[in-house]
């Protein structure tokens, strides 16, 4: 299948001495690509758990250096926001349950390595949703400014309160009340990844999702979703999460993580999880299992309308990896993520909505402002 | 080689396809762009600065584009981009020379955190060096600019870098950004500095780039010893004064002022504790020019 990267940062993540006696142009690429991938700081980790970065030449090096330090100090304000959402939801009797990059931060798992983050997000079952919410205001928590749409939006359709933003740190929070919107194709039990969900060893009042639901809401997500900036760096993540989680001898996590799949009506997206992390990482993951999921495999032609798309959404979001596929391929992405979350008469107004009302951007004074707050 | 050596067709033919690929200090910039106000702008701003090999690393990937669509025709636009991506609105296209120069900076203190930053010029006279932090408005750079007319070396006008293994100086040696009156002032106090076109109506004001000596920027690869930190303020008809500050405040001076003290934590702390040790710091007040460089040779002398 056509699933060539176009670039070495993959093999080097995987084998970071495949940077030996690499040209400076081939840094000089792989720098970028990285840093468009937002996984600079990862690639730093791989290097330096190598040699300590000995063999990096000095240009090079300093940009990994660079992405390190802000890796690291993204890694110590999300420790400290923890700490600060507990001090929040715990007088409510409602545990810290953190999903994603925090939650490997906090617990200390390997895809923690150069993870870096724009927010924190945390799972509050959805009975307690309101009164987590006013909780988190009282604590300096301000839902962004929206507009009306994009708040109705939210309440409505979504999966995750509208982003909360601290009022004196900046932090950006997102609060989830399931992985998945109400109106998508799949309805895994939210009840259950709480009731299922493991405290984190020395964080009293903090949790994280049990392995297994760990690995399916990072499928969940990065399958649904329609940006592919972070494609690449999530895909990474469940192949550090998979060989992490299914160490030792007599471990049953394969088993128990199709079975769990398959309980929870996320076999489509694991199999897809596990298709491209075999494929990009070489994840090793067991002939029996693949085949055990073979029943969620879409039919040939689907299969490799799929690997059209994912190949390049795969790839570091860099103009140097594109090719005359990779604008329909990030368009087509965007249009199956909203597709698969909600239903099309809902889809098409949505995406109606947003063809009008473009983004915008700081000027450069505003840009600024922001390097020196942030 | 350097870019005043490329014939005009070269640089042009290089600012259109692979990126002109500018050497300052410690970075190497490709820079491509179709606007002839860069082209012009970087033979007059950049006319020594030194052109890194075809094959060599580049730091940051940068275009200064023209505006997209209907409105390139309508309301002529300057994009700045670095390796694909617009990080800020654009600019009329009479202001493309200083975005460049503004967007070298922002590529600078956006990924350049290897490293302590700190919004503050820096000069040198052999291989100490003073750092003049202070917030914008205190006559930084008019002293900056006048200090390197007179026999300093310019390490940085807008940003110091400071090694955090070594905790030296690197410097930049790129133009000096002078803003409305200091324009004047400067072009009559050294009449043989070089400038680039004045840019009007810019967030800052007018905006005047001047050409860095080109001694400093043959240097610019040698860094320099942090020796004295001087909070400059220019006060309308003082005498020049020089008071002594404790190290204290020296501390905040340079932390409230350091780009990217927050994300570099320990790090930071410990390069800024190591500045403050070497340094003795001071408070200047002036209002002379003369006087001001009087105050700094005295300085350089007694070292």
């Amino acid at each position: 299948m056509p699933l060539e990267s176009h670039s070495s940062l993959v093999d080097c993540l995987s084998d970071p001495a495949k940077t030996r006696g690499q040209s400076a142009r081939e840094w000089d690429l792989l720098i970028r690509h990285a840093r468009h991938a937002n996984l600079l700081a990862r690639l730093h980790d791989r290097m330096a758990s190598v040699d300590g970065l000995a063999s990096v030449p000095e240009a090079p090096r300093r940009h990994l250096i660079a992405a390190h330090n802000l890796a690291r100090r993204q890694h110590q304000a999300v420790r400290h926001e923890t700490d600060e959402l507990r001090r929040a939801l715990q007088p409510e009797g409602i545990d810290v349950i953190l999903l994603k990059g925090a939650a490997y931060v906090v617990a200390e798992l390997p895809s923690a390595a150069g993870r870096v983050f724009s927010d924190i997000d945390i799972l509050v079952p959805k009975p307690q949703l309101a009164q987590a919410e006013s909780a988190l205001m009282r604590h300096g928590w301000m839902g962004a400014e929206l507009s009306n749409y994009d708040q109705r939006y939210y309440r409505r359709w979504m999966h995750e309160l509208p982003p909360m933003q601290h009022m004196f740190r900046g932090s950006a929070l997102d609060v989830h009340h399931t992985i998945l919107p109400p109106t998508a194709r799949y309805h895994p039990d939210p009840a259950s990844l709480v009731s299922e969900s493991v405290p984190v060893p020395g964080w009293p009042g903090v949790r994280v999702l049990a392995p297994t639901d760990m690995i399916l809401h990072s499928a969940t997500h990065l399958f649904h979703e329609g940006e592919a900036d972070n494609a690449l760096r999530d895909l990474s993540d469940m192949d550090l999460l998979l060989r992490h989680f299914s160490e030792g001898a007599n471990n049953d996590f394969w088993h128990r993580l199709a079975a769990r799949a398959r309980e929870q009506h996320l076999t489509h997206p694991l199999w897809l999880a596990l298709r491209y992390t075999q494929h990009i990482f070489a994840t090793p993951v067991p002939a029996d299992i693949a085949q055990s999921l073979a029943s969620a495999a879409p039919g040939t032609l689907r299969i490799r309308l799929l690997d059209t798309m994912y190949s390049r959404v795969l790839r570091p979001q860099h103009p140097g990896c594109n090719d005359a596929l990779s604008a329909p391929a990030r368009l087509a992405l965007y249009i199956r993520g909203h597709w698969l979350r909600m239903p099309p008469h809902l889809l098409a107004l949505h995406l109606a909505r947003k063809a009008i009302t473009p983004e915008d951007k700081p000027t450069t004074d505003e840009a600024d402002e922001t390097e020196r707050a942030a | 080689m350097n870019l005043a050596q490329l014939s005009n067709a070269e640089l042009a033919r290089r600012l259109g396809r692979a990126g002109v690929r500018l050497r300052t200090g410690p970075f190497v910039f490709s820079i491509r762009s179709p606007l002839s106000e860069i082209h012009d702008g970087l033979r007059i701003l950049h006319a020594d600065t030194p052109l890194a090999a075809d094959d060599e690393f580049v730091d940051y990937h940068i275009a200064i584009n023209a505006g997209r669509h209907v409105r390139r025709w309508l309301r002529p636009q300057a994009c700045f981009e670095v390796d694909g991506v617009e990080p800020f609105k654009p600019l009329p296209r009479a202001q493309a020379l200083a975005m460049l120069e503004w967007g070298m900076n922002w590529c600078i203190t956006a990924y350049g955190h290897h490293q302590l930053v700190i919004h503050a010029a820096a000069v040198a006279k052999g291989d100490h060096a003073a750092i003049l932090p202070a917030p914008p408005g205190s006559g930084k750079s008019t002293l900056c600019a006048a200090l390197i007319n007179r026999g300093w070396r310019l390490l940085s006008d807008e940003l110091t870098l400071i090694s955090l293994e070594t905790g030296e100086i690197q410097p930049l040696a790129r133009p000096v950004n002078l803003k409305n009156a200091s324009i004047q002032i400067m072009r009559d106090f050294a009449p043989e500095a070089i400038f680039g076109p004045v840019i009007e109506d810019t967030s800052k004001g007018t905006v005047g780039l001047m050409r860095p000596p080109t001694a400093s920027v043959m240097s610019a690869a040698l860094p320099a010893k942090p020796t004295w930190i001087v909070l400059p303020k220019y006060t309308a008809g003082a005498a020049p004064q020089l008071t002594p500050m404790s190290q204290g405040e020296a501390f905040l001076s340079l932390a409230d002022n350091a780009m990217n003290y927050h994300i570099l934590g320990q790090d930071g702390f410990h390069a800024i504790g190591r500045l403050i040790d070497a340094s003795p710091s001071y408070r200047f007040e002036y209002s002379r020019l003369d006087d001001a460089i009087a105050a700094f040779d005295e300085l350089a002398n007694a070292a």
